[in-house]
C-alpha cells in the first residue's frame, strides 16, 4: 500500500476528507517550492499536488498558465523537479501527486520516467492529457513502479465510462467539477454534490474532486460527498502575489494559515 | 494475422501507426465520440453527402480547375509537363473551405448551436467565419495576438461576416496558442459547441475527417488528369504545415504505389537556426493538441515556436498521418526557406500571371530543385492551395527591403 491509499485509508477510519493543495513547481523557484509544500504539510494537507509546467497547458485557466509560464522560464524541467521532490522528501513524509502533462512524460521515455518519478519520492500521477484508451502504457509503467496513476471523471462522462475509468484508476479518482477549465470559481454549480454521489455508486475506491475550489464554504459542503477537495488555482494566485509584494517567507506562511483554515473546514 | 498489404487508417482508436489517437482532457471524450459517431453516420447517408457537393459546386465554385502551366515549365527547363490544382479559385480564397463546409454540415446535424475555430493566418478563420455565416450559426474565432495585427484585414472580413475574433495573448501569442484557447473553450461549452479544426491534426477524428472532406482535390485531379489524356501523375507536390492541402491531393494517390508524393515544410531562417516549422524533417514523435505526431519540442518535450514567412505553415507540429507517412516512406518531405519560397511566389506571377499563397509558393519553389531531376516527359501535379492576395502586402514590404515578419 503507497502513501496515498493509506493516506485514505486512515481519513476514512476518522470520518474526515482529504484536503489536496495544488502548487505548480518551480514558481517561484524550487527553494519557495520545498518551503511552501513542507509548510502546507505541516499545516495539514493530506496530499499534495505538484505541478510539472508545460508550455502548452491545455485543461488549465489563467492561473496556472502563467504559473507554469513563469517557473518555465525560471528554468523548471523534469530533473529539477525531481531533485525538488526528493528535497521535500527529505522533510516530509506527505503523499506527493505529481500532475503533468504527457509529452514531457513521452519525451523522457515512460520507463524511465516512473523509474525517477518513484525515486525522488512521488506518489501518484494525474496526467490531464492521457485519457482511459491512451493510458495502458503509463499505467502500466506507473504500477511497475508503484505509483498510483489517478484519472480523471468529468460531469458529462456517461455511465458506462464511469465505471471503466474508475476500476482503472489508482490511489483514487479524480472528479471534475464543472465542464471546464481549472481556475477558482465563485459558484460551483449546484449539480455537484449530486455528480459526486453518482460516481461514488460505481466504486469504492475514494473519489477527490477539484476544479474552481477555493474558500473553506465551499470545501464545508462538499466534504460530506467527496473523499477528498483539490485547491489548486486559488493557492497558485496567493503565493505568487504574496511573494510579489511581500517575498518568499511571508508567502509560504500565507499559504500555510490559508490551507490550515481549509483543513479545519474539512473537519467541521 | 495480416490480410493485406494495406490496412485502411486510422485504426478503432484513431492511431496511424504509433501515430494520432485522442489525448484529451476527459471532458472533450464524450464529444469526441459524439462526433465520431455522427460523422461516420454522416459519410454513409446519401443525403449529407449530397447536400455537400452541392454547396461545394454552387457556393465553394467546384470542381476547380486543373491548369497545365506551361511557361512555368518552360521557365524550368521545359523537360516536364506541370499541372497544378487551383484551389486558390475556390470561394475564400483557398483550400480551408472545404473542410469548413463539411464540418458546418456535421455541427448542424449534431444540434450544435455555437462554432469555434482556431486560425493563424486568418484562411482557415474565415472560411469557418464564412460557412458559419451561411448556416446562421454563431461563430468565435480564436487568433493570436500577434497575427490579428499581421492579419488585420483578415480580422476584419471575419467580422464583416459575423463572426467574433478573439485575440490570445498566451504564450507565444499564435497559432498553437489559438489552438490551446480554442480547445479551453472547447472544454467548457463542450454541449452546445461544435470546434472546427482547420487541418489533419487535433485529436481523433480529426485527422480522420479533414483528409477525408479534403480529398475532393485529389480525387478531381485524379480525374482531370485521366480525362486529359494524362493518367497518374509521375510526383504530387503540396505544402505541408499542419498538412491538410498536402492530405488532400495525396490521400486519392496514396494507394498508386508509382506516385512519388512530396511534402513541402517552412525552412523559415534555415534549418540549422530556431526559426522555421519543418516539423517533420527536424522535429520529434511527442504528443500536442491531442494527437501524436512529429513535434518541434525541447530536450525536456516542451513545444518550440515555429517560423515561417508563410504564417499558414508556422505551427510546430504536423497531421499524425504525414508522420505515418514519413516513416513508412509512402511519402517524401522536403524544405524550402523563406528566401526561396519568395523566388517561387516572383517565378508563378511572372510566368503565369498567378500570384499563390506564401503557403503555396513552397511548393512551387520546390519545383525548382526537384524538375531538373526527373526523368524526360514526367508528369507533376502540384496543389496551388491558395491565392496571394492576403500575402501581397507583407512580400511588397520584404522586397522593399522590410523585414519579413
Amino acid at each position: 500500500m503507497n502513501r496515498i491509499e493509506s493516506c485514505f485509508r486512515s481519513l476514512s477510519r476518522r470520518k474526515e476528507c482529504a484536503l489536496i493543495p495544488f502548487v505548480t513547481a518551480g514558481d517561484p523557484s524550487p527553494d519557495v517550492t520545498v518551503d511552501v509544500v513542507v509548510e502546507m504539510a505541516g499545516q495539514g494537507a493530506d496530499i499534495i499536488e505538484l505541478g510539472l509546467p508545460f508550455s502548452d497547458p491545455l485543461a488549465d485557466g489563467p492561473t496556472i498558465q502563467a504559473a507554469s509560464f513563469r517557473a518555465l522560464e525560471a528554468g523548471m524541467n523534469p530533473d529539477v523537479y525531481f531533485h525538488t521532490v526528493s528535497r521535500i522528501r527529505s522533510k516530509t513524509d506527505v503523499p506527493l501527486v505529481l500532475m503533468g502533462y504527457y509529452n514531457p512524460v513521452l519525451r523522457m521515455g515512460l520507463e524511465k520516467f516512473a523509474k525517477k518519478a518513484k525515486e525522488a519520492g512521488i506518489d501518484g500521477t494525474i496526467i490531464p492529457d492521457l485519457p482511459l484508451e491512451e493510458a495502458d502504457e503509463w499505467r502500466r509503467c506507473a504500477r511497475q513502479e508503484g505509483l498510483s496513476n489517478i484519472l480523471l471523471v468529468a460531469p458529462n462522462t456517461p455511465p458506462v465510462r464511469v465505471k471503466r475509468i474508475a476500476k482503472a484508476s489508482a490511489g483514487f479518482i479524480y472528479y471534475v467539477s464543472v465542464l471546464g477549465i481549472t481556475g477558482a470559481r465563485s459558484d460551483l454549480p449546484p449539480e455537484l454534490s449530486h455528480g459526486l454521489e453518482e460516481v461514488k455508486r460505481y466504486t469504492r475506491k475514494p473519489v477527490a474532486v477539484g476544479f474552481g475550489i477555493s474558500r473553506p464554504e465551499q470545501v464545508k459542503w462538499l466534504k460530506g460527498h467527496a473523499n477528498g477537495i483539490i485547491v489548486g488555482s486559488a493557492i497558485v494566485k496567493m503565493l505568487h502575489d504574496e511573494f510579489d509584494e511581500k517575498g518568499p517567507t511571508s508567502a509560504v506562511e500565507k499559504v500555510g494559515a490559508f490551507v490550515k483554515g481549509l483543513k479545519e473546514a474539512t473537519r467541521q | 494475422m495480416t490480410k493485406a498489404n494495406f490496412v485502411s487508417h486510422p485504426d478503432r482508436k484513431g492511431h496511424f501507426g504509433i501515430f494520432g489517437g485522442r489525448f484529451v482532457p476527459e471532458t472533450l471524450m464524450p464529444a469526441l465520440l459524439e462526433l465520431e459517431d455522427a460523422y461516420k453516420e454522416a459519410k454513409k447517408s446519401k443525403g449529407f453527402r449530397h447536400e455537400f457537393s452541392q454547396i461545394l459546386k454552387d457556393y465553394v465554385g467546384r470542381p476547380t480547375a486543373l491548369y497545365e502551366a506551361k511557361r512555368l515549365s518552360e521557365a524550368l527547363g521545359g523537360n516536364c509537363r506541370i499541372f497544378l490544382k487551383r484551389e486558390d479559385l475556390t470561394h475564400t480564397g483557398a483550400h480551408k473551405i472545404n473542410n469548413t463546409i463539411g464540418q458546418i454540415l456535421l455541427a448542424k446535424k449534431m444540434g450544435k448551436t455555437r462554432i469555434i475555430a482556431e486560425t493563424g493566418a486568418g484562411q482557415h478563420g474565415v472560411a469557418t467565419a464564412t460557412a458559419a455565416a451561411l448556416m446562421g450559426l454563431e461563430c468565435i474565432v480564436y487568433m493570436g495576438r500577434k497575427d490579428t495585427v499581421r492579419q488585420a484585414m483578415n480580422v476584419f472580413r471575419m467580422e464583416l461576416t459575423g463572426a467574433k475574433v478573439v485575440p490570445v495573448d498566451s504564450g507565444t501569442k499564435t497559432l498553437k496558442d489559438a489552438i490551446n484557447e480554442a480547445i479551453r473553450d472547447w472544454v467548457s461549452n463542450v454541449q452546445n459547441t461544435h470546434y472546427i479544426i482547420g487541418s489533419v491534426v487535433g485529436p481523433h477524428p480529426y485527422p480522420m475527417m479533414v483528409r477525408d472532406f479534403q480529398s475532393v482535390i485529389g480525387k478531381e485531379a485524379k480525374t482531370q488528369l485521366r480525362r486529359a489524356g494524362v493518367g497518374l501523375p509521375d510526383v504530387v507536390v503540396a505544402c505541408v504545415g499542419g498538412g491538410s492541402n498536402a492530405m488532400g491531393i495525396f490521400y486519392p494517390f496514396s494507394k498508386d504505389q508509382g506516385v512519388r508524393l512530396i511534402g513541402v515544410e517552412a525552412a523559415g531562417h534555415g534549418l540549422d537556426t530556431e526559426h522555421h516549422s519543418a516539423t517533420l524533417t527536424c522535429g520529434e514523435p511527442g504528443v500536442l493538441h491531442g494527437t501524436m505526431s512529429y513535434l518541434l519540442q525541447d530536450r525536456w518535450g516542451q513545444i518550440k515556436g515555429a517560423h515561417s514567412v508563410a504564417p499558414g505553415l508556422d505551427y510546430p507540429g504536423v497531421g499524425p498521418e504525414h508522420s505515418m507517412f514519413k516513416d513508412s516512406g509512402r511519402a517524401e518531405y522536403h524544405t524550402i526557406d523563406d528566401k526561396e519560397a519568395l523566388e517561387g511566389f516572383r517565378l508563378l506571377s511572372e510566368t503565369e500571371g498567378i500570384i499563390p499563397a506564401l503557403e503555396s509558393a513552397h511548393a512551387i519553389a520546390y519545383l525548382k530543385k526537384l524538375v531538373p531531376n526527373l526523368e524526360k516527359g514526367s508528369t507533376v501535379l502540384v496543389n496551388l492551395s491558395g491565392r496571394g492576395d492576403k500575402d501581397v502586402e507583407t512580400v511588397r514590404n520584404i522586397f522593399k527591403g522590410g523585414e519579413d515578419r
